[in-house]
């Protein structure tokens, strides 16, 4: 299986993804801010297909789509947890607009897929360089902001009356939250971007880890499920999507089991 | 020789958007009093609160605490807000502490030796050891209201300022949190000001009754505030003050 250059580079690219959608995700999951998230991937969606049409790479679409969205939704509102309504229209509009964008272009259907269920198998050289280029500096960003994050998520008056900036850390953080969901949507795909972010955080958070262990877990987690996942798919040749759902759902079930 | 005085506001006015929610208020509170603060609801407690916090600002006159301006993230205060249901329900006691331990510095939430210290020393100041150990979403309203008080004691600050720390307990919870709360602050010499809604679990606790109510303050000993002409004017309703032979003071509103 990685005797093929194709599945070796799968391999990096998803490692380069579940670096950083593990620890994005728990403190996602701890901030009950997972539906931002996935607006996030179905705004990154409308800019991949936007930079698609205008021929600039889908890539650098849906990352600088995803990023500045979530800097605009942490400056404008200060608890993106209890907004679900205005954020479901926000992500219906963007997928309206993604729709119209693959309309306009000629021969769109491969692109389609490719962007809505992940194209893994065909990450190039220069691909896996964004990849892990956008990892590294989203983990170097998260580790300086993750104590005040911590902070911040557990007991935001608290951490205001400390001298915690709340409003800065929320933009900073769902900046970050953009550019892990745009690494994921490489990987799954932007429709099933819960999967390797939110799935793996979650199932940390069931096993009542402290903090920094429950951020161990849940990379670990989604390194391995995405690995499993491209296992499972070369075995089977069912997609890399489906096994990485399939896992990730499964990881969650056991976590909870695991109380029983 | 006068006593510092831990808080002193003149001539404050405090404003929530265009509502005027105290005007001209001016106190001081001595350092190493028990002060209760009352007032019907909306009457400016934690507005008043989050001003000496830093959180507000006085649309006029100044606040100083311990002689020095107010100032955010200042480390002279302990601060135990209103809302206490924490996020992280998985976590344990200890890992809500840690968190919050020099939790607005950039960097990793880790935590050295000399803080796990700290968290010891506050844990065991408040007798909430085996609470440390325990998950959040386990515990009691009166075992998350310990462990609150545990944190806000880190940091050994000079101040209290404590929102509404008897809100739904039980009478005996209640009494016992005040007790702790004024045996601690006995111990380690600290200025506490304790917002409640009943006046009762706190008699023989405090020593300094702060009344707010629309937009004045009354500001004295508890026998010259705890009487029925001060608090009937006060809440605008007829309040009664009756002695019990135990010696106990009891408080009640028509109406409530």
């Amino acid at each position: 299986m990685l005797a093929y250059d194709f599945m070796r580079m799968a391999f990096a690219a998803s490692a380069c993804v579940a670096l950083l959608a593990g620890p994005v995700g728990w403190f996602l999951v701890l901030r009950g801010q997972s539906f931002a998230g996935h607006a996030l991937s179905h705004i990154a969606f409308a800019g991949a297909a936007g930079a698609a049409l205008l021929g600039i790479s889908p890539l650098a679409g849906l990352l600088g789509a995803a990023v500045l969205a979530g800097g605009a939704m942490g400056l404008t509102g200060r608890d993106t947890g209890g907004r679900d309504v205005a954020i479901g229209l926000v992500l219906s509009l963007a997928m309206g607009f993604g729709v119209l964008f693959l309309h306009l272009m000629t021969g769109s259907a491969a692109t389609a897929t490719a962007l809505l269920f992940g194209n893994v198998l065909g990450v190039s050289g220069g691909m896996l360089a964004s990849l892990a280029g956008a990892a590294v500096a989203g983990l170097v960003a998260l580790g300086v902001l993750s104590r005040p994050l911590l902070f911040a998520s557990l007991q935001p008056e608290l951490a205001e009356a400390r001298g915690v900036s709340l409003r800065l850390v929320s933009t900073l953080f769902l900046m970050l939250v953009g550019a892990a969901t745009a690494e994921c949507a490489q990987i799954t795909g932007v429709l099933l971007v819960f999967t390797l972010m939110v799935g793996p955080g979650a199932a940390a958070q069931r096993l009542g880890l402290a903090p920094l262990a429950g951020i161990g877990c849940a990379t670990v987690l989604a390194l391995g499920e995405a690995w499993g996942g491209l296992a499972l798919s070369w075995w089977t040749d069912w997609p890399v999507s489906f096994w990485i759902a399939v896992l990730s759902a499964a990881a969650f079930l056991l976590a909870g089991l695991r109380r029983l | 020789m006068e006593r510092e005085s831990a808080v002193s506001c003149h001539d404050v006015t405090l404003r929530l958007g265009n509502r005027t929610v105290l005007s001209d208020l001016s106190l001081s509170v001595g350092a190493g009093s028990f002060v209760g603060l009352f007032g019907p609801n909306g009457a400016g407690k934690t507005t008043f609160l989050r001003a000496l916090l830093g959180l507000v600002r006085p649309v006029s006159g100044d606040i100083t605490l311990f002689g020095q301006p107010v100032a955010r993230g200042n480390p002279a205060i302990g601060y135990m807000p209103q809302s206490r249901t924490p996020n992280g329900a998985m976590l344990t006691g200890r890992d809500l502490l840690a968190s919050g331990l020099s939790g607005a510095k950039w960097g990793l939430p880790w935590v050295s030796r000399g803080g796990m210290a700290e968290i010891d020393a506050a844990l065991e100041a408040v007798d909430a050891v085996a609470l440390g150990r325990r998950r959040l979403g386990a515990l009691s309203g009166g075992e998350r209201q310990r462990l609150l008080i545990a944190q806000a004691l880190l940091g050994s600050p000079r101040l209290l300022l404590l929102d509404e720390p008897l809100a739904s307990l039980d009478p005996a919870r209640m009494r016992e949190v005040a007790l702790l709360l004024r045996n601690v602050a006995r111990r380690r010499g600290m200025t506490v000001i304790c917002s409640a809604h009943d006046i009762n679990p706190l008699i023989g606790v405090m020593d300094t009754v702060l009344c707010l109510a629309r937009g004045r303050a009354r500001i004295g000993p508890v026998d010259e505030i705890v009487t029925e002409p001060v608090l009937s004017e006060l809440y605008g309703v007829p309040v009664e003050v009756c002695h019990a032979p135990s010696g106990r003071v009891l408080v009640s509103a028509d109406g409530l």
